[in-house]
């Protein structure tokens, strides 16, 4: 008898799976559970775009409708890594296009994407529906432009803080005239001015527009036209928010404003004058989400809006929030859950400086719900971190970033370990966490023995030798992304934590002192890894003992990839070979 | 080598990290000068002990951490940490969001410094006196708070393109990058024009960064000493190899490179494309048109 569930039955009750975590799991089971996975898993997500060949993706999912892609390691974003490293997007698109020509969605996070990718994506799936390009680079409006001229049935295009080529405004007259399907549109990274008539005409046939984000060269006075055509937004992004407006238009705008009944999140505000606030007063008590973090407002005309917001669960502001501020939230906004703060370049040599601890120790207390910070801040004690972490022992996510590096705790100068040591014992559903300020190797001690559910470590200037590293291999268990800048560490803890680096998605480490000769050793011993060395000034000779740059260690199954730059080695598995380009086939 | 990672890496001019600074007295280095030499024998002695350098025989081992350690803890806190960091970095709204050297230093100079912050303010662009992505704030971020800072901004600064990508701009640019795609290779990359002096300079640099693939021998056609190439060249090149190297000018036409004088041509260059050079050959008379309309 056949004690197996009929392939039916089981594609029936893993098609309520949604959680590709869940999914890994369930197909790791047994080869007809692996088969009867794949055949239904629509949403596929790789982390790291170099850790499995595109090609055998598109041949295992052939249910597959949504690609998501992460490229670059984080830290790209702070200019670690140098241009040129890699992350293309074009095998990807190029395979998939082949393969899985009803893919509906691609998401991708710091790669390089051309236009020639974009005109692919365009001419190879007919049902394409969503492009959300995150941080990414590479591409010019002109392949905005084909994405919007021959994808009938676009609904989302987002690009989020990418860099690219701005050839003009043109790219959005490329959306045919009967074309309505659009739900969602984001160019608020693109520089240049888009023509207003274009965009008029585009809100006044897409009537399921939800999410509008304008760029900063659409201009105040134009913005209540737009929201006349588009009453139905649920998240709005301005433009700039600093031009002259008469007493009528700021009525208008004010009413049209107050016209957006589903409007959810607000964002832009570039620049935000004073006397403007009281326009947003409407729309305040139903905001769920707000970005203040480009709004140049200072004290007290925040606490005029954000005492307003009362629903509020997301909040981002600049440091001109001060204390006070905070203190308001912390009455006000009871719904919070994440919190960002960050710097605004003001003035660090004032005395008092008018962000301290005290401000997120506020927040922590009066929002019951918060989960998630990304707080920068001049310094920290170890005191505030104890209370914070015994009020919100429900942090998912804390990012604290004491400016200063090796700033200890200004009121008793000791390291911040304790503190840290509190956030890591009583949060204990901590995903990710980022330290800062001066540490030594106790904090990882901590880190290492409490922190089990963490899945991300950013480290800078911190701890004093290998047992910090080692702390943290050996005791963090979930643990998957782990990046490090500037700790003096390096050779012993890699080595002998080896097998932990292919439970890991990847480590990232930078100026610190890992060895060239640690690198071969690691790189011998660990089939499945790929040891990328990144040197822009690489040695002459490479003695074993002598330094690298960075290393970015990453498990793989695709093997070294073949388009490195010339900044990048990968070590080869030959401990004779070293380094090598890699580049014969 | 480590003048460039001292330049990277030089952030504090402070004994507290000695670590990431080379002590090399490097004469390129401003930030460096001879400020070394001042340095008391203990600073020097830690520095040393703890320096990152690359490549050299006998560099360092990891188990030179504990001294420096020893000179962490020694020199470490102290009432006056906080300041003596921000003092060593000019101008501190400049150095967090370090876009780019226009950002004026502002110098104060009633407040107490140590040796290094001296010689860090005296000729060092604020960019000098920066760490590399610390603190940790995207680059979006950076660029639209500069541009905010300065007045006027308004939606006309390059926010979003690097500051660097210098696109058909005239007048003196500190550099002039322009994109090289190659046909068939998936990935793109950005060079600085201004780094060569000749075709040949351009062409053994364009044939080591797409050296994967193969890009014939146009560069080593030698004994080219002018900076033109002729007619006859030109055909001997497309003949002899697989690709071509062409470029986008200021007109948007697509030529082969190599047809105008260097300095000519680096002004006028707005992209590099590597093509096969079965395309190219359609360029050839387009490019004979030019030198004629021209000549």
């Amino acid at each position: 008898m056949d004690r197996r569930f009929p392939f039916k039955v089981l594609e029936h009750i893993f098609s309520f799976l949604d959680a590709n975590e869940d999914r890994n799991s369930v197909s790791l089971v047994c080869k007809s559970w692996f088969e009867t996975e794949r055949r239904t898993r629509k949403r596929v997500f790789v982390g790291n775009c170099y850790a499995v060949n595109p090609l055998k993706v598109a041949r295992r999912f052939p249910k597959m409708r949504s690609l998501t892609l992460k490229g670059k390691p984080h830290f790209a974003d702070y200019n670690l890594v140098p241009d040129g490293w890699g992350g293309y997007a074009w095998p990807w698109i190029e395979a998939m296009a082949a393969r899985r020509p009803l893919l509906e969605e691609i998401r991708l996070k710091r790669m390089v994407v051309t236009d020639e990718c974009l005109e692919k994506i365009a001419a190879s799936f007919r049902d394409f529906k969503t492009l959300v390009l995150t941080s990414c680079e590479g591409f010019s409006t002109d392949g905005i432009a084909a994405i919007a001229s021959t994808c009938r049935k676009l609904r989302d295009l987002e690009l989020r803080e990418c860099n690219v080529d701005d050839l003009g405004g043109d790219w959005l007259s490329y959306f045919p005239e009967t074309s309505t399907s659009l739900v969602s549109l984001d160019f608020s990274c693109l520089d240049s001015e888009i023509k207003l008539s274009d965009l008029e005409r585009l809100l006044s046939r897409s009537p399921n527009l939800k999410s509008l984000k304008l760029n900063r060269s659409v201009t105040l006075d134009v913005l209540e036209g737009l929201l006349r055509r588009a009453p139905q937004l649920v998240e709005l992004g301005t433009g700039s928010f600093s031009d002259e407006l008469d007493p009528e238009e700021i009525s208008k705008l004010t009413k049209a404003l107050s016209e957006l009944k589903q409007l959810k999140s607000l964002s832009g505000l570039w620049d935000l004058l004073p006397e403007y606030i009281p326009v947003l007063y409407s729309v305040c008590p139903r905001l769920t989400s707000l970005n203040l973090s480009y709004a140049t407002v200072q004290m007290p005309d925040l606490v005029d809006l954000l005492s307003r917001c009362s629903k509020l669960q997301k909040l981002w502001v600049m440091d001109m929030i001060e204390d006070k501020g905070l203190k308001t939230v912390a009455l006000c906004c009871k719904e919070l859950r994440e919190l960002r703060v960050f710097p605004s370049g003001a003035d660090l040599d004032e005395e008092d400086v008018a962000l301290t601890e005290q401000g997120l120790v506020s927040v922590s207390e009066g929002c019951k719900k918060l989960e998630s910070v990304l707080y920068f801040c001049v310094q920290f004690t170890n005191a505030a971190l104890v209370t914070i972490a015994k009020n919100r022992p429900n942090f998912r996510c804390f990012r604290l970033c004491v400016m200063e590096p090796f700033a200890p705790d200004y009121r008793t100068q000791q390291p911040l370990d304790e503190g840290f040591k509190a956030i890591v014992e009583r949060c204990k559903d901590l995903r990710r966490l980022s330290v800062s300020g001066l540490l030594t190797d106790k904090a990882f001690e901590y880190i290492g023995v409490h922190a089990k559910k963490l899945r991300m470590l950013s480290i800078a200037f911190a701890g004093d030798s290998d047992l910090m590293l080692h702390h943290l291999l050996s005791g963090c268990e979930s643990l998957k992304k782990l990046e490090i800048r500037d700790c003096p560490f390096g050779d012993t803890a890699l080595l002998e934590n080896a097998a932990k680096l292919e439970t890991m998605r990847s480590l990232w480490m930078s100026s610190c002192f890992v060895s060239f000769g640690a690198c071969k050793q690691l790189s011998q011993k660990m089939p499945r890894l790929n040891v990328e060395v990144i040197d822009e000034h690489p040695p002459k000779t490479r003695p074993d003992s002598s330094p690298v740059e960075r290393i970015y260690i990453y498990r793989t199954v695709a093997g070294p990839r073949q388009d490195t730059p010339e900044f990048v080695w990968t070590i080869h598995k030959n401990p004779e070979v070293g380094v090598s380009r890699l580049s014969t086939r | 080598m480590s003048e460039f990672l001292a330049a990277e890496h030089d952030y504090i001019g402070l004994s507290e990290f000695p670590t990431m600074e080379a002590t090399k007295p490097t004469s390129d280095n401003k930030t460096k000068t001879t400020d070394n030499n001042n340095n008391n024998d203990d600073d020097v002695l830690n520095f040393k002990a703890t320096e990152l350098r690359l490549g050299l025989p006998g560099s360092e081992s990891p188990e030179r951490v504990d001294q420096r350690l020893c000179s962490l803890k020694s020199s470490c806190p102290v009432s006056g940490a906080k300041r003596v960091f921000s003092d060593a970095i000019n101008g501190s709204t400049k150095w967090v969001f370090s876009t780019d050297s226009s950002a004026v230093e502002d110098i104060k100079p009633d407040v107490p410094v140590k040796e290094k912050k001296s010689s860090a303010s005296a000729a060092a662009p604020a960019s000098k006196a920066q760490v590399v992505g610390w603190p940790p704030i995207r680059s979006f971020r950076k660029n639209t708070m500069a541009s905010s800072q300065k007045q006027g901004g308004g939606g006309d600064n390059n926010n979003n393109n690097s500051e660097t990508e210098g696109e058909a701009k005239s007048g003196p640019e500190p550099c002039l990058y322009v994109k090289v795609s190659m046909e068939g290779a998936p990935y793109l990359r950005k060079i600085d024009l201004k780094t060569y002096k000749s075709y040949v300079e351009l062409s053994s640099a364009l044939e080591e960064m797409f050296s994967c693939f193969t890009i014939g021998q146009f560069g080593s056609h030698g004994g080219c000493g002018r900076d033109g190439l002729n007619e006859s060249r030109l055909t001997d090149l497309l003949r002899g190899s697989e690709y071509v190297v062409t470029y986008e000018d200021k007109d948007s036409d697509w030529m082969l490179v190599g047809d105008v004088p260097w300095e000519m041509f680096i002004c006028s260059c707005k992209k590099l494309r590597i093509m096969k050079s079965s395309e190219a050959i359609g360029l050839a008379p387009r490019v004979m048109e030019k030198c004629r309309s021209r000549n």
